[in-house]
């Protein structure tokens, strides 16, 4: 199998970036709009839901995880899975105190 | 260059530097795991008194303006867009592009900095920063918001720094031809950590501006 650098390796039109970038600032725009009109858990619950979007935005395409090995996307679950327990851990030692 | 071809240069010739692009790729997404989990622990501390001091931390927000928050999130937004252009750029073979949107994204990471600098110091003149009298003077929820806000906004400040001189290493080394467009895995590296800083951020932002 050739593994030439250039056929091995996905490059990203600018194209796809500026897509990317303009789902990300229309998401910014629509938590500051929520933020302003909703209020309580519910207006945390979406703004961090909005968060989560713009990250698996900018984790797949700008950091390039969507066209890399897929050892570098078992590496950011394991990660991200460890800082869940940690999270679900503390809130379980925190509301049962 | 192959791997196979790696292992067989290092071996029996010196036709070829070694060079390893996914290891290197490797390492630098470990160490942004650790990153992770450091911005982690401040994000768990954060959630935990949020839920203690649900009015405190409202009122405290109060102070922030959204408009600042709003502003660099953009900026920060469009640092990435143009970091991702320059990799895509020398990829391409395009060296010009590639300066050209290396420089833009300094630039915007100093403008970053510079509405940070503001911010902080119009809080600084109001007596809002750790330690003042009025401050101490605050209830402990309040004072628990303006703590985090400092600390975890200030370390990811100091981020942004680190990444503009990651950065302008990289526009230098393109400069240099020392990246070019069949050895780029630095520029892509530095451009990680740059995203790195940019996440933290899509985080930072709604929890300590937008709270209403």
């Amino acid at each position: 199998m050739d593994q030439n650098k250039h056929s091995e390796h996905h490059i990203t039109g600018y194209g796809v970036y500026i897509l990317v970038w303009l789902g990300l600032l229309a998401l910014t725009s629509i938590t500051v709009t929520v933020a302003g009109i909703d209020f309580g858990m519910v207006a945390l619950a979406v703004a961090m839901c909005i968060a989560a979007i713009k990250s698996a935005l900018v984790i797949n395409i700008f950091m390039h995880i969507k066209f890399d090995q897929p050892i570098f996307k078992v590496f950011l679950l394991v990660s991200g899975f460890t800082l869940i327990v940690i999270f679900i851990l503390t809130f379980l030692d925190f509301s049962y105190r | 260059m192959t791997q196979n071809e790696h292992t067989v240069s290092s071996e029996h010739s010196h036709a070829h530097v070694h060079r390893d692009d996914i290891g290197s790729k490797m390492g630098m997404w470990l160490f942004l795991f650790t990153e992770l989990l450091l911005f982690g622990g401040m994000f768990l501390m954060y959630a935990v008194y949020r839920f203690q001091y649900q009015v405190e931390f409202k009122i405290a927000a109060m102070e922030l303006s959204v408009t600042m928050g709003t502003l660099n999130t953009v900026i920060l937004l469009t640092s990435s867009l143009t970091v991702a252009i320059a990799i895509t750029a020398i990829q391409k073979g395009n060296k010009f592009l590639a300066i050209l949107n290396l420089s833009i994204t300094i630039l915007f990471a100093g403008m970053f900095m510079v509405n940070k600098f503001f911010e902080w110091s119009a809080k600084f003149e109001h007596g809002l920063y750790p330690g003042s009298e009025k401050m101490l003077g605050l209830p402990n929820g309040q004072i628990m918001f303006y703590g985090l806000y400092y600390i975890m906004t200030g370390l990811h400040g100091l981020h942004v720094i680190i990444g503009v001189i990651i950065l302008a290493i990289m526009l230098v080394l393109v400069i240099k031809d020392k990246i070019t467009s069949d050895n780029y895995v630095k520029l892509e590296n530095g451009g990680l950590y740059w995203h790195l800083v940019d996440l933290i951020w899509i985080f930072l932002f709604p929890l300590f501006y937008l709270i209403h």
